[in-house]
C-alpha cells in the first residue's frame, strides 16, 4: 500500500498515481490500541475462564472437578432453564413490540411543528434517563393491590383491580409495561434521526398528485425510515434480551419463577447458589442466544436495506 | 390558517397524552416522597397532602448512611468516567481515522454481552487478589459501560469533523500526536461533552455490579436503595424519598443538557447497529 520513511517514526507517505500528491498518513493505530487492551482484558478474560467453568463442576467452598459437557446437559434436561428461557423470549417479543409502536408514533408527532415542542420533548426524554432500581421501586408501589394508585385509576373507569406483578398471570406483561414506560424514548430518538435524513421533495409531488396522509406514510415515510426502524429493533431486543434491573429489583422473578428470564436465573445461580459452573454454562448458552437473535435481526437489517435501494 | 392552528392544536394534545405516562410519573414519585405514611395509605389516594413530609428526606440521610453512598457513586461513576474519556477519546480518533470497523465490532461485542457473563470471573478474580472490600472492583467493572459509550460517541464526532487542518499540520511535520493534541482534540469538545454526560448517566444507573460486588462500605447509591426495601419494614415515603435522591442527578444533567444528549444518543444509537 505504501512505502514508510523510517526518518520519522508512525508517518507513512502514500503515494497515489496520477496527478495526486503525495499525501502522508499518519499512524493511528497507538490510538486504539490501549481501549482494546482495556476492552479485550475484560472481555477476553472473563470469556476464556467463563467457557473453561462451564466443562467444570464448581460450588463456591467446595471442590473443582473437570465435568465435560456434564453442565450443558444438565441444562438441556432442567424445566426451570426452558422456562425462563419462554419467559425471556415473551417478555423481549412484548419489549421490543410496544416500544417500536409508541416510539414510532412520539417521532412522527415530535417531528412535525408545534407549540412547547422543545419542553415536551425533554420531559418525553426522561424516563430512559432515570434510574431502573430507582423507577422499578415507585411502579412497585404504584402496584399495589390495595394501595397502589393504577388500581385506584382502573376502579375511576369502571375496571376491576388488577394483581399486576403480584400474579403469575399478569407479572410479564406488567413488568413490559415499566420497560416500555422507560425505554420508548430511546426508540423515538433513533426514528426522529431517520425522519430528520429524509428529503422533502418526494412529499410535495405526492401532494401534487393526491396522496392522502396514510399513502404519504405507508408508501414514502415508512420505506425511507425503514433502516432506521430496523436498528431500533436491534438494539431494543438486544437491551430487553439483557433486562435486569427492573425485573430483578420488582419481582426478583417472582411471584415462584413466573418472571424468572435467563439472566435472572444465571444471577440466582451464580450468586445465591454458588454454583458457578452450572452458571458459567447458562452464561455461554445465553451470550449464544443474544448472538444468534442479532444475527438474525442484521440479517434481516440488510435485506431491509436492499430492498431499500431496489425501491430507488 | 385557521386549520393550521387546528393542526398544532391537535399535534400539542397528541404530545401531551404521548408524554403524560412520564409526567404522571414523576409528579407521583414525588407526591409520595413528601407523604406521612397516613397519607400514603390513603385510599382514594392523595396527590397533595395538606402537611408535607420533609422529613422524609432527612431519614434517607440520617438513617440510611446516603452520604457515603452518595459519595461511593460520585467515585465510583467519576473515575470510571475519566478514565474511559483517558482512552476512549484518543480510541474513537483512530477509529475514525482510520475506518477501522473492527475495531469497532469489537467494542459493540461488549454492549452486546450481558454483564452477569463477565461478573462471575471477575467476582473471583477480585476475591483472589484482595480487593473486593474497596472500591475498585466496581470502577474496573463500569469500564465495561463507560468505554464503549465514550468510543462510539467520539467515532461518530471525529467522522464529521474537517480533515484539512489535520492535514496541513501533517504536512508541516507533526506528529500523529501533536496533530491530535493540537488541532483535532480542541474541535472536538462538543463530542466530549455528550461522551462524558451519557457515560456518567448510564454509569450512575447501573445496579447489576453494584449488587454483586458492593459490599456493606462500598455500595453505590442504586444498590443502597434497593436494600432500603429489602431489610426495612416498607415505609413508602423514605423510600419513595430515596428512590428520587438516587435519580435526581442525573434528572437535572437530562434537563440541562437535553440537546447534546439527543444528538449524542441519535447518532451514538445509529451508528450502534
Amino acid at each position: 500500500m505504501s512505502a514508510t520513511t523510517p526518518e520519522r517514526a508512525g508517518v507513512t507517505i502514500e503515494a497515489m498515481e496520477g496527478s495526486q500528491p503525495v499525501r502522508l498518513v499518519p499512524n493511528y493505530w497507538p490510538f486504539v490500541v490501549p481501549a482494546l487492551v482495556v476492552v479485550g482484558a475484560v472481555i477476553v478474560f472473563p470469556w476464556a475462564f467463563t467457557l473453561w467453568m462451564s466443562v467444570n463442576s464448581w460450588t463456591l467452598g467446595q471442590s473443582r472437578s473437570f465435568a465435560g459437557m456434564e453442565n450443558y446437559l444438565r441444562l438441556a434436561g432442567d424445566p426451570r432453564f426452558w422456562e425462563s428461557l419462554w419467559h425471556t423470549l415473551t417478555y423481549t417479543f412484548l419489549s421490543v413490540v410496544a416500544p417500536m409502536f409508541f416510539g414510532t408514533l412520539a417521532a412522527l408527532i415530535f417531528d412535525a411543528r408545534f407549540p412547547l415542542r422543545g419542553l415536551l420533548r425533554a420531559v418525553f426524554v426522561m424516563p430512559m434517563m432515570a434510574t431502573p432500581v430507582a423507577v422499578a421501586l415507585v411502579w412497585t408501589m404504584m402496584f399495589h393491590p390495595q394501595l397502589g394508585v393504577l388500581n385506584y385509576l382502573l376502579s375511576t373507569v369502571g375496571i376491576p383491580a388488577q394483581e399486576w406483578i403480584f400474579n403469575a398471570n399478569t407479572v410479564i406483561p406488567s413488568l413490559v409495561a415499566v420497560e416500555t414506560w422507560q425505554w420508548t424514548p430511546l426508540v423515538m430518538l433513533i426514528v426522529l434521526g431517520g425522519l430528520a435524513s429524509v428529503p422533502r421533495e418526494p412529499f410535495e409531488s405526492a401532494e401534487i398528485d393526491g396522496a392522502n396522509a396514510w399513502q404519504q406514510f405507508r408508501y414514502l415515510t415508512l420505506p425511507m425510515i425503514a433502516p432506521f426502524l430496523m436498528i431500533a429493533v436491534i438494539i431494543r431486543s438486544i437491551d430487553a434480551l439483557k433486562s435486569f434491573d427492573i425485573i430483578y429489583a420488582m419481582t426478583q422473578g417472582g411471584p415462584g419463577t413466573a418472571s424468572e428470564t435467563i439472566n435472572i436465573y444465571l444471577y440466582n445461580t451464580a450468586f445465591s447458589y454458588y454454583d458457578i459452573g452450572y452458571g458459567s454454562a447458562m452464561a455461554v448458552v445465553f451470550f449464544a442466544v443474544i448472538v444468534a437473535l442479532s444475527f438474525i435481526l442484521l440479517m434481516l437489517r440488510q435485506r431491509s436495506q436492499w430492498i431499500d435501494q431496489e425501491g430507488k | 390558517m385557521s386549520s393550521r392552528l387546528l393542526n398544532r392544536m391537535g399535534l400539542l394534545f397528541a404530545a401531551l397524552v404521548l408524554v403524560s405516562p412520564a409526567i404522571l410519573f414523576f409528579l407521583w414519585m414525588i407526591s409520595l416522597s413528601l407523604k406521612f405514611e397516613i397519607d400514603n395509605g390513603a385510599y382514594p389516594p392523595i396527590l397533595i397532602p395538606e402537611h408535607f413530609a420533609w422529613s422524609n428526606y432527612a431519614k434517607v440521610f440520617d438513617e440510611n448512611n446516603f452520604l457515603l453512598y452518595f459519595w461511593n457513586s460520585v467515585l465510583v461513576t467519576g473515575t470510571a468516567t475519566l478514565l474511559a474519556l483517558l482512552i476512549g477519546v484518543p480510541a474513537g480518533y483512530g477509529i475514525a481515522r482510520l475506518k477501522a470497523e473492527r475495531s469497532a465490532v469489537v467494542i459493540m461485542i461488549a454492549r452486546m454481552t450481558p454483564g452477569l457473563s463477565y461478573l462471575i470471573p471477575l467476582f473471583l478474580l477480585f476475591q483472589w487478589i484482595g480487593i473486593l472490600g474497596t472500591l475498585w472492583p466496581q470502577i474496573i467493572i463500569h469500564l465495561v459501560v463507560t468505554v464503549p459509550i465514550v468510543v462510539w460517541v467520539m467515532i461518530g464526532y471525529f467522522e464529521t469533523t474537517p480533515m484539512e487542518l489535520e492535514e496541513a499540520a501533517n504536512i508541516d511535520g507533526a506528529s500523529a500526536w501533536q496533530v491530535f493534541r493540537l488541532v483535532a482534540l480542541p474541535i472536538a469538545k462538543p463530542g466530549i461533552v455528550v461522551a462524558f454526560i451519557l457515560s456518567i448517566i448510564f454509569s450512575w444507573n447501573n445496579f447489576v455490579f453494584g449488587v454483586v460486588l458492593a459490599s456493606r462500605e462500598t455500595r453505590t447509591l442504586p444498590v443502597a436503595v434497593y436494600n432500603m426495601l429489602s431489610y426495612e419494614q416498607v415505609s413508602w415515603g423514605p423510600l419513595a424519598a430515596a428512590a428520587l435522591v438516587v435519580t435526581l442527578p442525573v434528572l437535572v444533567l437530562t434537563l440541562f443538557a437535553q440537546r447534546q444528549i439527543v444528538a449524542g444518543l441519535t447518532a451514538g444509537a445509529v451508528k450502534g447497529g
